[in-house]
């Protein structure tokens, strides 16, 4: 077993830089997600640990050494693809068992390791098929076998469930999960879904723009974002952002008082809550409503502000539903708001 | 459905109504022809110019097949093509791997390999026709004197009509497998890399069971094309060698028996052949061959 871990690490095409000066720890045996965009970077930065992409600076360490000069197929790691890539032209079997013929195990020593491996999966039925009779799902799984039977130091997955449908990629959600608590697996997953994130990680990395935004454990992240982007990107619908501003000790938006500013100074900031901070009143943030959403066990009521911009409200299955154009006031717990700089959108801290 | 026949028939109408200009040009120059060619076949050319041609039958056929220079002819076809195909596949197969890296000016390459396929078989005939001339060609300035000379040589004169066609097939082949090896799906070969896989292995076990149907396909066109030399063998050893068989190849056969012995009735026999053959390579060919081709369904 063994962590990974990212130096300063860059890595540019051209003039872009895909990732840019990522310093970050992956523990031994942890699932870390990689949570972005696309186009931010998290599957390049990916693509460093396998040896696919070199760096152009910094050091990928795997297990405390550093690897940038070790090809990919002595550095131990597997990958498992967002298309599977499965060989089209083997069985079942002889998939699960490339890695170790590459590795010259011996035969039996093969097929008893494909062998459990492919019960861990289930596709002990689907052994002597070839790729192309099985669904999904199931090819999924043969990539997840041909993955764990060479007992790897490391779990790449880059986007393992974005080709499955919403029922099938949930129950492969938590499949993964329990197979990486089991393996104890370090293990590093690329999505761009922030559900998967939240559910299936240790921890999370947050990227834009080939930058880490933060890396925190998923409820950390979720209550205290360290950016605007952060905050925007996590949870469904993401937090609602408001230009607003402080002065004499209160939170303005507009001219509505919705908190007590602590620790910030005066000026115009961007306040940040959750939809599920703030609930309809009869006094409080005038607002219009321009969208009701209703997804059965709870509504999403889209507001717009003075200011034109759009608030999203989050209701129990009790609350009174209001009508489009309705002029509704929103209030916001107290006690629930997050502020960050207008400019950088970095996160400010409330004073202790 | 009855009630949708009209229009069913007004839709077929109007379906032949569009392929008929398509059809028109096919009967003219393909249909009426293949059919007229087996009426050839059935009548013998008169000993004489000017008498009738006479109703002979299958014998003709059976004279033509019977005859040593049509044995002849197929035995240098085969080896010929023997020649041709394999080597020309992997030529392209090696070319294509060579110029399949992102390298700078590596479309120059790509350029020049698939330029012969631009280039007419009459010029590639005349260049390597003085590449092997026994006064002026490579070989005398290399110190070599072959006797008789290359192109009147029974051992070697085959060889080097193959040579140009391989040449010449080299630049289609190149592109076959250009278009084959940019079409494999990147992650396989990234996921066989992660897994441990070689050289050696990634290319045997990885990437030619991948590239499988271009093989395929490159194989059955290459094989159409060698079957259907002709241009190099006309101008390189021509009429002008009548006598000389070695390079008799089926089609310049056809050519000969046409052209220079003036027999039409032979010509429809051993065209008849030659298609024959041709189906025959190719049902061969989709039939068992196509069984070992993996299509990648993604």
């Amino acid at each position: 077993m063994a962590g990974v871990s990212f130096q300063r690490v860059s890595k540019r095409f051209d003039e872009t830089a895909a990732v840019d000066d990522l310093t970050l720890d992956v523990h031994d045996g942890e699932l870390l997600v990689l949570l972005g965009p696309s186009g931010c970077g998290k599957t390049t930065a990916l693509r460093m640990v396998a040896g696919l992409e070199d760096p152009t600076h910094g050091d990928v360490s795997i297990g405390g050494s550093v690897v940038n000069n070790v090809e990919p197929k002595d550095r131990d790691v597997a990958m498992v693809f967002q298309s599977y890539a499965l060989y089209p032209h083997m069985t079942i079997r002889r998939n699960i068992e490339f890695p170790l013929r590459q590795q010259r195990v011996s035969a039996e020593e093969r097929t008893r390791r494909s062998d459990e491996a492919a019960a861990t999966l289930g596709l002990t039925e689907l052994l002597e098929r070839k790729p192309g009779q099985l669904s999904g799902g199931q090819r999924q799984r043969v990539a997840l076998a041909r993955a764990i039977v060479r007992d790897p130091q490391v779990f790449l997955m880059d986007e393992p469930l974005s080709n499955l449908d919403a029922t099938l990629r949930i129950q492969t959600r938590a499949d993964i999960v329990a197979l990486q608590r089991r393996l104890g697996t370090t293990t590093l997953y690329v999505t761009h879904d922030q559900v998967e994130a939240m559910t299936m990680g240790h921890r999370i990395a947050v990227m834009r723009d080939g930058r880490l935004q933060q890396v925190a454990a998923p409820q950390e992240l979720y209550e205290r974002p360290a950016t605007t982007f952060v905050a925007s990107f996590l949870g469904s619908p993401g937090m609602n952002l408001v230009p607003a501003s402080a002065s004499g000790g209160e939170l303005r938006i507009g001219d509505a008082v919705v908190g007590a500013a602590s620790g910030s100074s005066d000026g115009p900031l961007t306040l940040g809550f959750r939809p599920e901070s703030a609930h309809l009143d009869v006094e409080g943030l005038n607002a219009e409503v321009v969208l009701v959403e209703q997804l059965g066990a709870e509504t999403h009521v889209i507001c717009k502000i003075g200011d034109g911009t759009k608030v999203v409200v989050r209701q129990g299955r009790d609350a009174v539903r209001p009508d489009l154009g309705d002029h509704v006031a929103i209030v916001v717990d107290a006690n629930s708001l997050h502020t960050f700089d207008p400019t950088s959108g970095v996160r400010i801290e409330p004073a202790q | 459905m009855k009630g949708g026949s009209p229009r069913r028939y007004r839709e077929w109408g109007l379906a032949y109504l569009m392929l008929l200009p398509a059809l028109v040009v096919f009967a003219v120059f393909t249909f009426y022809p293949f059919a007229r060619n087996f009426k050839l076949a059935l009548y013998q050319n008169p000993p004489f110019p000017g008498l009738p041609s006479r109703y002979v039958g299958l014998h003709q056929v059976g004279t033509v097949l019977s005859s040593t220079s049509f044995h002849q002819s197929l035995v240098s076809t085969f080896f010929y093509v023997l020649m041709v195909v394999p080597t020309g596949l992997l030529g392209g197969l090696l070319l294509a791997l060579a110029a399949h890296k992102a390298i700078r000016g590596m479309s120059i390459f790509r350029t020049v390999f698939s330029s012969t396929v631009v280039t007419s078989v009459a010029v590639a005939a005349v260049v390597f026709g003085t590449l092997m001339d026994p006064v002026v060609g490579l070989l005398p300035w290399l110190g070599i004197d072959p006797h008789p000379a290359i192109l009147q040589n029974p051992t070697w004169a085959l060889p080097a009509v193959a040579l140009i066609a391989v040449w010449q097939f080299l630049g289609l082949s190149f592109i076959i497998m250009t278009a084959g090896l940019q079409s494999l799906p990147d992650e396989v070969l990234e996921a066989a890399r992660l897994d441990g896989a070689g050289t050696w292995t990634m290319f045997w076990r990885v990437t030619v069971p991948l590239l499988s149907p271009t093989l395929f396909f490159g194989l059955v066109v290459g094989t159409i094309y060698a079957f259907q030399s002709f241009g190099q063998i006309d101008i390189l050893i021509g009429p002008q060698n009548s006598g000389f068989t070695h390079t008799n190849v089926l089609l310049y056969a056809v050519y000969q028996a046409l052209s220079i012995q003036n027999d039409p009735g032979m010509a429809a026999v051993l065209s008849i052949v030659l298609f024959v053959i041709l189906l025959v390579f190719t049902l061969i060919q989709l039939r068992f061959l196509e069984r070992r081709v993996t299509y990648a369904n993604a």
